[in-house]
């Protein structure tokens, strides 16, 4: 995966557009680079990372990666991050401002959208940043273009004195295609000039910028107008021309090959002269959008009729599947769907905790906890609102769990009087964001019960570093944040900080309801690292004696997916009441020997196995 | 779709199993043979247990990286239900090769769901051409569950517009690099897989 780092100027590659945008971030002489990893932007810059010749780190969240970018720019030097579409609204307070400075060296901003939402809160449409903060935006197709485009947005910064965005989704940041690379030029920092009118963003100097930012504006407009990067790709059959942005362009080339087509590269702002000489051509126009309709509605407002969201979907990706039958019809043509074969019905697979995950504990105990309100964060702690655990009621977006939970507990009406507030945050959730919300629940004299669950990664992006992990993104060793003392600082009393095995249940049960019955703000951190990384330490497996086992399903309720049921069954309890009973094996091979669904187990059925050949199945 | 030429390869499986891993190998072949290669992952938190799947597209010239449904040529199943899922992304002469290991999710271990008893029946049943072995089996005899992911390229060498031999030697080359012990049993792996299927193919062609 990695060959690229070393690969030669001319040579072909099949690259990721993540790894496509690092080699062009390197080629174009970046010397700083950060980002927050946030599907689907995150491999950007572990792939960054590879080239020895850019700094690059993980910073605590998106605000503070774009201001590190900031600051390099300003010192003259090729700036870059890297963020997902909703760590666009964490940063923006940043750029909105910066976009009225402008830049010294090149900055540009990767912005991902998850299209279709394989793992995000909420679908956003990036490209109203552009509108927002009146800045280019660039918009590749496939890695070929992903690189070129990020490659020359560096220049494009430069040369229009204002950051540049290049929004991509994740079809273009997780396919694979071929891309040739080229070189490194150098670009060696200008050095910092003193300009305290411009960098000083006091209101009289922003008053004093905006005419400034205006007059960009019609230069980016001519710029659009005549960029290289807006092209139309011709074609015969002109009852149906196409207008159209990113993967979605190469969707409608599949689908509809013989379509014009007006593919948009720098597609903010919009280059509403050459789209109207485009809609002259053709019979009727098709604006293809992944996401808003944004393009429409500014066509329409320019007064070019199109079709838009009136035939395709207001969400989505825009596949050959989706356009056709959208399509078809406006040409009075029935579609006829390819015969394959039947759909078949079948139970969901939803994402689920890894085997022996250290969030299993708390979950299980969470779940048995009465007269609870649970709020909830994002990353591999969502999985918890999942079965068996059913242990969440709110997930609203990155560190706002403790927030939540304060608005909850002061909000609480005569109903909910006795039930004991939780909020349930990773740790580097609590670092991006979340620190704050405690701070809060502190200052105001919250009743709020904290569970820091820290397992010493970003979990559910894949493992990666982070200020409490004691590496960098080099996984080399760096300073790591003592978060005992850190919740100590932001007023949790000492004797209300707790530190926990969450593979210890009756010490975490123990601890939980104590803290819960206690009318102040409390923190109950575990201490166990992600199953996932390097630190994770594997013990004797597990394997359940058949003849012992009751069938009670108590593991069960761990939910451990090593963990499988062999046979079901019914009891009458001497009580004459019916239950249900479920067998149960273990995936020795599979089975770390973290020992939690033996501590539920009251026949003692769990028993050690002889370790057999250790496979990775989660 | 529109370009007979193109070839549409789907993996699937479940996170974990070396789904991607397999679709890349496959991208890497069809490179060196000369093609435009497109691969796309729909996995939305795969490393999590859920469901993965791999678009592998290449021929003369690629566009969308997405396999529509009902024009796969080549179906790969890392495990049975997993197969039967996706089954209605094959064109109706395309192959499906499936691992007849069965992974029950957590949701199927607390009740919520079954099971189905039988995905392969229930896909021949619809009328998919199915090649299904244990390639399971097949790779703990020659010592390592994970070499399942060679035994399934193996097993679908003889369905590609390549020779099955360039495709070993992508696999064997990954391995002489950086791990020479394994070259050995990947040849095997690779051999038996492609046996298995001739074998799977003969008792397919049997029964219908
Ligand atoms: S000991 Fe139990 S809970 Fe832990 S990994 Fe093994 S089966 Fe899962
Ligand atoms: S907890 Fe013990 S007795 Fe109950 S189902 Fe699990 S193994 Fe069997």
């Amino acid at each position: 995966m990695n060959a690229v780092v070393q690969a030669v100027a001319e040579t072909r590659h099949l690259l990721s557009g993540n790894e496509a945008v690092a080699r062009a971030v390197w080629e174009a002489g970046v010397k700083v680079a950060a980002a927050y990893p946030g599907t689907p932007s995150t491999e950007i810059l572990e792939n960054i990372a590879l080239y020895p010749d850019v700094y690059s780190e993980w910073a605590v969240n998106e605000k503070v990666s774009i201001e590190v970018a900031i600051g390099a720019s300003i010192m003259g030097a090729r700036a870059f991050c890297a963020m997902k579409h909703v760590g666009m609204n964490v940063a923006s307070d940043a750029f909105m401002t910066q976009t009225l400075a402008g830049v010294v060296g090149g900055l540009v901003i990767v912005v991902t959208d998850d299209v279709g939402l394989s793992s995000s809160q909420n679908e956003q449409d990036s490209r109203y940043w552009g509108r927002f903060g009146h800045m280019p935006i660039l918009e590749p197709a496939d890695s070929q273009e992903a690189y070129e485009m990020v490659k020359g947005a560096f220049a494009l910064s430069e040369e229009l004195n204002s950051p540049v965005i290049v929004r991509m989704t994740t079809r273009v940041c997780h396919v694979k295609a071929m891309v040739t690379v080229g070189e490194r030029e150098t670009h060696e920092p200008a050095g910092f000039e003193k300009d305290p009118a411009r960098w000083v963003l006091t209101p009289a100097a922003a008053r004093a910028r905006i005419p400034w930012m205006f007059e960009r504006d019609g230069k980016l407009r001519e710029f659009a107008e005549a960029s290289a990067l807006n092209r139309i790709v011709e074609g015969g059959d002109r009852r149906v021309g196409f207008l159209t942005s990113g993967p979605a362009a190469m969707h409608v080339q599949e689908a509809f090959p013989d379509a014009p087509l007006f593919k948009l590269g720098f597609s903010c702002p919009a280059p509403i002269g050459r789209i109207r000489a485009f809609a002259g051509t053709v019979e009727r126009l098709v604006v293809v959008e992944e996401g808003e309709p944004l393009l429409e509605q500014e066509l329409k407002a320019a007064g070019i009729d199109c079709h838009g969201k009136d035939i395709l979907p207001r969400m989505g990706e825009m596949g050959p599947d989706v356009l056709l039958p959208a399509v078809k019809p406006l040409l009075g043509e029935p579609w006829e769907a390819p015969v394959g074969h039947r759909r078949q019905s079948l139970f969901p697979r939803p994402p689920t905790m890894c085997v022996a995950c250290p969030h299993l504990g708390p979950y299980f105990t969470l779940s048995r906890l009465r007269n609870v309100i649970i709020s909830g964060d994002i990353g591999c702690y969502t999985l918890g609102a999942g079965h068996p655990w059913n242990a969440l009621d709110t997930t609203i977006s990155m560190g706002a769990s403790m927030g939540v939970a304060l608005g909850m507990d002061k909000g609480r009406g005569a109903t909910d009087g006795k039930k004991a507030v939780v909020a349930v945050i990773g740790d580097s959730t609590f670092l991006h964001m979340g620190m704050q919300g405690l701070l809060d629940i502190t200052y105001n004299r919250g009743n709020v019960t904290v569970l820091l669950l820290d397992n010493r990664a970003v979990g559910m992006t894949g493992g990666q570093d982070h200020a409490g992990t004691g590496r960098d993104i080099h996984g080399e060793e760096a300073p790591r944040v003592d978060f005992v003392k850190l919740v100590q600082a932001l007023g949790v009393k000492p004797e209300r900080t707790h530190v926990v095995d969450p593979y210890e249940l009756p010490t975490l049960f123990k601890v939980l309801r104590q803290e819960t019955k206690i009318e102040e703000p409390s923190v109950i951190i575990t201490n166990q690292p992600c199953v996932l990384i390097d630190d994770y330490e594997k013990h004797q497996p597990y394997k359940v004696v058949d003849e012992a086992c009751t069938g009670c399903g108590n593991c069960l309720d761990v939910g451990c997916p090593a963990i499988f049921v062999t046979r079901r069954d019914k009891a009458v309890k001497p009580s004459g009441k019916e239950v249900d009973l479920a067998f149960v094996r273990i995936e020795t091979a599979a089975c770390t020997g973290c020992n939690l669904c033996v501590e539920t187990c009251a026949p003692d059925a769990i028993v050690h196995a002889a370790p057999t050949h250790s496979v990775k199945f989660q | 779709m529109t370009d007979k030429d193109v070839t549409n390869i789907l993996v699937v499986g479940i996170g974990g199993q070396g789904v991607m891993t397999a679709a890349e190998i496959l991208a890497q072949t069809a490179i060196v043979q000369g093609f435009d290669v497109k691969k796309t992952e729909v996995a939305g938190m795969a490393q999590r247990g859920g469901v993965v799947s791999s678009h592998v597209r290449f021929g003369p010239k690629v566009l969308s990286p997405k396999i529509v449904t009902g024009t796969a040529d080549i179906l790969v199943g890392f495990e049975a239900a997993e197969a039967m899922r996706w089954s209605d992304h094959l064109r109706p002469e395309g192959v499906a090769m499936v691992n007849t290991l069965r992974l029950e999710p957590p949701v199927v271990s607390l009740g919520l769901y079954d099971y189905p008893e039988d995905p392969i029946g229930a896909m021949r049943e619809a009328g998919v051409n199915v090649y299904a072995f244990d390639a399971g089996a097949i790779a703990l005899e020659l010592g390592d569950l994970r070499l399942v992911n060679t035994v399934m390229l193996g097993a679908i060498a003889d369905h590609l517009p390549f020779p099955a031999e360039v495709l070993e030697e992508q696999i064997v080359a990954r391995f002489r690099a950086r791990k020479p012990k394994l070259v050995t049993a990947n040849e095997q792996a690779f051999a038996r897989g492609r046996a298995a299927a001739r074998a799977a193919g003969r008792a397919e062609a049997a029964t219908a």
